[in-house]
């Protein structure tokens, strides 16, 4: 009892320390001030009043939402003898290998360097600052010459590292034995089963249930091309398991469960399934877009968080995101966004070659962004700049790569680091960008929101940690749950060569950008923000694997494995993870 | 509440095996670690503090006087504490953890000695311990820190101790600066790099 309490002092402090160098706090100290002149704000109780006008005037519920957001952000306070190492990856091999990881990254860099000749960062002279200054919307035009240039890693060799990773405390013999993974990653994170996933008690609070049993059975989708998964019948099947049982008990275990998938279920309304077209709008469609309409005007993260785990309608999702998000465009945020486009024009980096590089490779091919090139530069050129992005190298595994100032080598008072937010870009990381473009179309917001989505969660798929969400987590729990749910074809696909993370990698490194259809990977990523974890992205790999087994069972090559999965574009989402969680039979 | 560190003698660890330990295959599950106070009288203890390295579940026994004449007995204060939710894999191994005598079966008081029981079931790992052992006792009851003046006012409220303290630590970390960054990542507006270091 003691030790919690104590604790959550510790939080409380942080959390202050952590808001008072925030622009809320002095926007909250100057409206304190102001509602001094208030009738109502009485000396006596000057205290209870101004909490009071706060609570009415909105101010409290932004408080409310920074610390909401402050709390998901930041990892819990460790212990006070754990080193800073500790917070960002307790485990000593991980840091280890992620240390080994960055120092191969950092010689590719340099070696780069020194076969073109080019510094890694130098000051543009004041005619090439004008001419960049006028070419700013529209970089997209420039063709500079980039075949000396290769991407600095891509997901393949990153996989490679993940693959060799071993924990030296642990048994790892040459022979088979119950302790042997199957898979290819050999270390023993623990990651969750499908019931953890899926839900055991369902919360039978929707009306829509009813309803949607008198319903008859729904049009077969057109996607379905197999007859293995007889949807209508297990879906039925389970609708009236999870309406009796939900009602009689609520499994406690998963109320505390967070990351439990249980808005999932097939007895709740999603959008991605139950707005098709097929479906009348009354039945689910309405009620939900009515409930985000009220919940944007209330202004609650914690309440948009758990609202968007059911999809956001397409209107309202750009809002819902920037509430779930904390951010607000104040005039400080353009400001600050116009500091980072001076930034851009004033110094170049090697690393903005790189990224024209890999926008040109990567969105500027592709059918659904090409179109949103320009805006990818302004964001990602910007992104490089920003040193507040630093402040996520606390819990992140990985580190930012050092420098110093030319002729000063072993100064520390002339050491920064490179590129200023310490992000290298690697093959593919322009496709974290890309599909916010859909939603935003104001620079300084979309620049906010990716930020704020790669502090949060995108850090995690390049870098090397325990954490849960992390990509060796992911990677762990696809292999584990395809090994248990579908042995045969894991079976088989081992058997041929065929290992099926070396297909699936790229899918989770990338959270799938640039494989679905927009649409798709916009609900799959409302889930992201709704559950505050990645967990999703490897349900959904192994749910796609599930979806075109009987293909796979086919092949005898892992090109033909690749083949067959090589096009996600039809898939839809929400029933891939719908049947996988709750209708797959064992 | 303050704490001060007791300097011990921790001796190595000895693995309770049945059998012979160089010629049986399997590992030892158990290891046994005697903690010793040469230096200081029977103390109270507050806290201890370690770092895990694989140890799954955790025993403790102290050598307690229980009055001034009686000889010293052996009590067991803690029993199985689960430093592992799940012994075959990652979570909790490498873990900092901090046990206080509130979580304790038996009061603390006049120990001479402790002894660590660990135990890990499973057989996947190559060796485990718990490292940067730590014991602490009751420092002085005064807190050598200044306190802002109004605190000596006391409180109007029927607050417990305990809340007002944390609130008072709270008021602190309030009353000093913020940490906010500037943005400038250049020295003096020169940002000409030539290589990445890698120290």
């Amino acid at each position: 009892m003691l030790q919690e309490e104590s604790d959550l002092s510790l939080i409380i402090a942080q959390i202050v320390q952590k808001l008072k160098g925030s622009n809320l706090y002095s926007q909250l100290e100057r409206q304190a001030w102001a509602s001094l002149q208030r009738p109502e704000i009485k000396l006596e109780s000057l205290k209870e009043d101004i909490k009071e006008f706060f609570k009415i005037s909105g101010w409290e519920k932004k408080l409310q939402n920074a610390v909401y957001s402050e709390l998901s952000v930041f990892p819990l306070p460790s212990h006070p003898a754990a080193p800073p190492e500790h917070l960002k990856e307790p485990l000593v091999y991980m840091r280890k290998a992620q240390g080994s990881w960055e120092k191969r990254i950092l010689k590719s860099l340099n070696s780069m360097c020194t076969e073109l000749s080019i510094p890694l960062a130098r000051k543009r002279p004041v005619g090439e600052q004008k001419e960049l200054l006028n070419k700013w919307n529209e970089m997209g035009t420039d063709e500079p010459d980039l075949s000396l240039f290769r991407p600095v890693y891509a997901p393949k060799d990153f996989l490679e590292v993940l693959i060799n990773l071993r924990n030296p405390n642990y048994e790892n013999g040459d022979s088979l034995s119950f302790r042997t993974h199957l898979g290819l990653i050999q270390v023993p994170l623990k990651v969750k089963d499908i019931p953890e996933l899926g839900a055991l008690g369902r919360s039978a609070s929707n009306k829509v249930i009813n309803k949607k049993q008198n319903m008859g059975p729904r049009k077969q989708d057109p996607n379905q091309r197999e007859g293995e998964f007889p949807r209508n019948d297990s879906k039925e099947k389970f609708q009236d398991k999870g309406c009796t049982t939900g009602l009689k008990h609520n499994n406690p275990r998963l109320e505390q469960e967070k990351e439990c998938f249980v808005e999932l279920g097939l007895n709740i309304g999603q959008l991605g399934i139950d707005d098709s077209t097929q479906v009348p709008p009354e039945l689910f469609e309405n009620e939900h877009v009515r409930i985000g309409q009220k919940v944007l005007a209330e202004q609650d993260s914690a309440a948009a968080q758990q609202y968007i785990r059911q999809g956001s309608p397409t209107a309202l999702r750009a809002e819902l995101w920037a509430l779930i998000l904390n951010i607000s465009s104040q005039p400080e945020d353009v400001l600050y966004y116009e500091q980072l486009k001076t930034n851009v024009i004033q110094h170049d980096l090697l690393v903005d070659s790189l990224i024209y590089k890999d926008v040109k490779l990567t969105a500027s091919n592709d059918d659904y962004y090409f179109v949103f090139e320009d805006y990818l530069y302004q964001v990602l050129l910007c992104f490089s700049r920003d040193t507040s992005v630093l402040s996520h190298f606390a819990f992140n595994s990985a580190s930012p790569p050092k420098s110093y100032i030319r002729g000063k080598l072993g100064l520390e008072e002339y050491a920064v680091f490179y590129p200023p937010n310490g992000v290298i870009p690697f093959h593919g990381f322009s496709m974290y960008v890309a599909p916010l473009c859909f939603l935003y179309h104001e620079p300084s917001k979309l620049y906010q929101i990716f930020r704020e989505m790669y502090v949060r969660f995108f850090f995690r798929l390049h870098s090397i940690s325990s954490h849960p969400s992390g990509i060796v987590s992911l990677c762990l729990l696809f292999e584990t749950l395809l090994q248990t749910y579908l042995p045969q074809l894991f079976y088989h696909l081992r058997e041929i060569g065929a290992q099926p993370l070396r297909i699936s990698f790229k899918w989770m490194v990338r959270a799938f950008s640039g494989y679905l259809a927009t649409d798709q990977l916009l609900l799959l990523w409302d889930r992201i923000l709704g559950y505050n974890s990645l967990e999703i992205l490897a349900v959904l790999a192994a749910a796609v694997f599930a979806f075109r087994a009987v293909n796979l069972m086919e092949v005898t090559s892992l090109a033909a494995a690749e083949a067959v999965l090589a096009d996600l574009s039809t898939l839809k989402v929400m029933p891939l993870l719908q049947i996988f969680l709750f209708a797959t039979v064992t | 509440m303050s704490r001060v560190l007791v300097p011990c003698h921790v001796k190595g660890s000895v693995a309770l095996q049945v059998g012979d330990v160089r010629t049986s295959q399997g590992r030892p599950g158990v290891l046994v670690i005697d903690v010793t106070f040469p230096s200081v009288a029977p103390f109270e203890l507050q806290e201890i503090t370690f770092k895990n390295y694989y140890t799954a579940f955790l025993s403790i026994r102290v050598r307690q006087y229980t009055s001034a004449h009686t000889p010293a007995k052996w009590v067991t204060c803690l029993r199985d504490y689960c430093l592992m939710p799940d012994p075959h894999s990652e979570e909790g191994a490498q873990e900092y953890v901090s046990l206080f005598k509130h979580q304790m079966l038996c009061d603390m008081a006049r120990i001479s000695e402790l002894r660590l029981i660990l135990r890990q079931p499973s057989p996947l790992w190559l060796s485990f311990t718990v490292e940067e052992l730590q014991i602490y006792q009751q420092g002085p009851k005064s807190p050598s820190v200044t306190f802002p003046k109004w605190l000596s006012h006391p409180v109007p409220c029927e607050q417990p101790a305990l809340l007002r303290e944390m609130w008072a630590l709270t008021e602190m970390i309030r009353a000093s600066h913020t940490s906010a960054r500037i943005g400038r990542f250049d020295v003096d507006g020169c940002y000409d790099l030539n290589l990445l270091s890698y120290t």
